[in-house]
């Protein structure tokens, strides 16, 4: 119960953070999603993101910088096992699963919507 | 030039009668404040096709149809075809009416379209050159939403400055002669761009210009706001018309309760959501033909200055980051019976 | 109308005088709570993931991978855009708002083609969140390269 209640904490206050940033700079959410990607990446990289999840758990997986960070993970691991070229593979197999999913889904969408009216 | 008065308006040598007008909208706008006033209302936005695009271009087919219906005529009375929308190089204008087979110049004047085209086609008939000239705009909601913002099921807020695209089309029969509310004077606006980018503050871009063409009206032909018993821009939105308000009392000319906006009357801001207003070609076009021109017909409203407006811009613009220039095209439309003043 | 760079300027203090703000607090307690429910959601789906002996790489994937699913099939019926539309950045944030903004534009642009319509428009808006997501690993991934090993 503890865990869904931290959870809930973490990934609501980076929701609210991303609420604050649209309200008052006006960005569009596109901006909102790359700056949460690029910033998770960034922490998990400096080894500060490790914190976050280990507390909040999915509370800091599920917002888009845990898909960041989840990108720094994979790259460093890759790195370590690879070398050099991990930094070319770790990225994008760390994203491999989320973006697969997001694309068939996209097309599964697609094929059975159509476009609907607000 | 014997036409011309002042730098921006003329005044026509007779007036042209507007014979008749046909309104028809979406579902949103028939559950509307005005939902009672249009011809037509459309159940399903898809209005039966397979896109939103090719919908808009039914609304227009549709509607220009029943308009030259209602004035008595045939389409092939009509000498020319004047009207424009929002969509990429105005396919929903150009689609809608070829197959009427009528001479056609497309229009684009972003939402200030209604005025662009009554406007030219007055001149036409007044110049001889043209005995029935139909005129029109239309919008669609989901279009423009597809072309100017994002796709539909993207869940996103909308800022309380924003306006909502109003689904329709509207068309005016215009003529050489006959019975009907008349354009005596037209003032043409001027672009005028006061650096505004907010692309969710549309009125906040186009108020100067209605500011701007209000006063070059009210120079040229030397009248008060108060000689008019109705002035309606077109969709500048609760916030477009304060701002208005604002800028023409700096410039000493008092506007009260006779100055409204399409884009405020078609919506209840409250209960439909749609925040600062209406907005889109087919705001201004269906409340004056659906709304205002009856009143006209009756001579409820006596003279009136109708000032469709517009926001000069592309997604391609924004993006680069360019403001918003403003439009305003005014027209001075003279109600019927005794009620029409001199 | 004079339009100086003075006169922009005065306009602007107008405009922004005259323009409502976004509800910011209502807003952030809608983008907090539902943003929060997600994510216990995600958590519920974590620990269920894990007891069916899943490593924690494995189960974390399975949750995003429903997730997107989930959003997926409310997309499709029009209702994450409602939800979008109560909750802001709350259901815009977590992984199911970047599953929102990859489905709605393939649905959207399908009646140009699936070809250029709905496969070539379907990163239109997450697609930066890819580029910029890989370049700032390979950033990562370099400077481990150089000092953090």
């Amino acid at each position: 119960m503890m865990e869904l209640a931290k959870a809930f904490l973490v990934g609501g206050l980076l929701c609210v953070i991303g609420q604050i940033l649209i309200d008052k700079t006006k960005l569009m959410s596109g901006r909102i999603l790359v700056m949460y990607v690029c910033l998770g990446c960034i922490l998990g990289g400096l080894g500060i993101y490790q914190t976050l999840e280990e507390f909040g758990g999915a509370g800091a997986t599920v917002p888009l910088t845990g898909f960041g960070f989840r990108l720094a993970e994979g790259v460093m691991k890759e790195v370590d096992s690879a070398g050099f070229l991990g930094i070319f593979t770790g990225g994008m197999k760390a994203a491999a699963g989320g973006v697969t999913a997001a694309v068939f889904f996209a097309f599964l969408a697609a094929l059975v919507a159509n476009p609907k009216e607000k | 030039m014997g036409k011309k008065i002042g730098k921006q308006t003329v005044r026509l040598s007779k007036g042209v009668p507007i014979l008749s007008t046909a309104a028809t909208v979406g579902p949103k706008e028939a559950e509307g404040p005005l939902g009672a006033y249009f011809d037509k209302k459309v159940e399903d936005a898809l209005f039966g096709q397979d896109t939103w695009e090719q919908a808009e271009s039914f609304f227009v087919q549709e509607n220009m149809a029943l308009a030259v219906q209602k004035a008595g005529l045939k389409m092939k009375d009509m000498d020319y075809i004047l009207c424009g929308d929002l969509l990429n190089q105005c396919t929903g204008s150009c689609f809608g009416i070829k197959n009427f087979e009528i001479p056609y110049f497309g229009l684009f004047g972003a939402c200030s379209t209604m005025g662009e085209a009554m406007s030219l086609g007055a001149m036409l008939i007044d110049g001889g050159f043209a005995g029935h000239v139909l005129t029109g705009a239309s919008s669609h909601f989901c279009a423009a939403e597809k072309q100017f913002r994002f796709p539909l099921p993207l869940g996103t807020q909308r800022p309380p400055t924003s306006t909502w695209t109003v689904t329709g089309d509207g068309a005016a029969v215009l003529a050489g002669k006959g019975e009907g509310p008349k354009i005596v004077e037209i003032t043409t606006g001027k672009i005028v761009d006061m650096g505004v980018t907010d692309a969710n503050n549309m009125g906040a871009a186009m108020a100067p210009a209605a500011a701007a063409l209000l006063l070059a009206h009210f120079e040229d032909t030397g009248r008060m706001p108060q000689d008019y018993d109705v002035i309606a821009t077109g969709d500048l939105g609760t916030i477009g018309r304060e701002l208005v308000v604002e800028l023409l009392s700096k410039e000493g000319y008092e506007m009260d309760s006779r100055f409204t906006d399409c884009g405020i009357e078609i919506f209840d801001a409250e209960k439909q959501d749609t925040h600062a207003g209406g907005s889109g070609c087919a705001c201004s076009a269906v409340t004056f033909c659906g709304y205002f021109y009856p009143k006209l017909k009756t001579g409820e409203i006596g003279r009136m200055l109708f000032i469709p407006t517009g926001a000069l811009m592309s997604p391609t613009s924004s993006q680069q980051g360019q403001p918003i220039p403003g439009i305003a095209h005014g027209l001075v439309i003279e109600g019927c019976g005794k009620g029409a003043a001199k | 109308m004079q339009t100086t760079q003075k006169a922009q300027q005065e306009y602007d203090k107008m405009v922004k005088k005259a323009s409502p703000n976004s509800p910011i607090f209502t807003n952030c307690l809608k983008a907090f709570v539902s943003g929060g429910l997600i994510c216990a959601g995600g958590q519920l789906l974590l620990n269920l993931f894990l007891d069916r002996n899943f490593t924690e790489n494995e189960a974390a994937l399975c949750v995003s991978i429903t997730l997107i699913g989930i959003s997926a099939v409310l997309t499709a019926l029009g209702l994450y855009e409602k939800l979008g539309k109560f909750c802001g950045a709350g259901t815009i944030v977590p992984i199911t708002g970047f599953a929102n903004s990859v489905v709605s534009p393939a649905i959207e642009f399908k009646k140009e083609g699936m070809v250029f319509g709905m496969a070539a428009k379907m990163f239109l808006v997450a697609g930066p969140v890819i580029v910029y997501g890989t370049l700032t690993s390979m950033l990562v991934g370099l400077i481990y390269f150089l000092i953090g090993r």
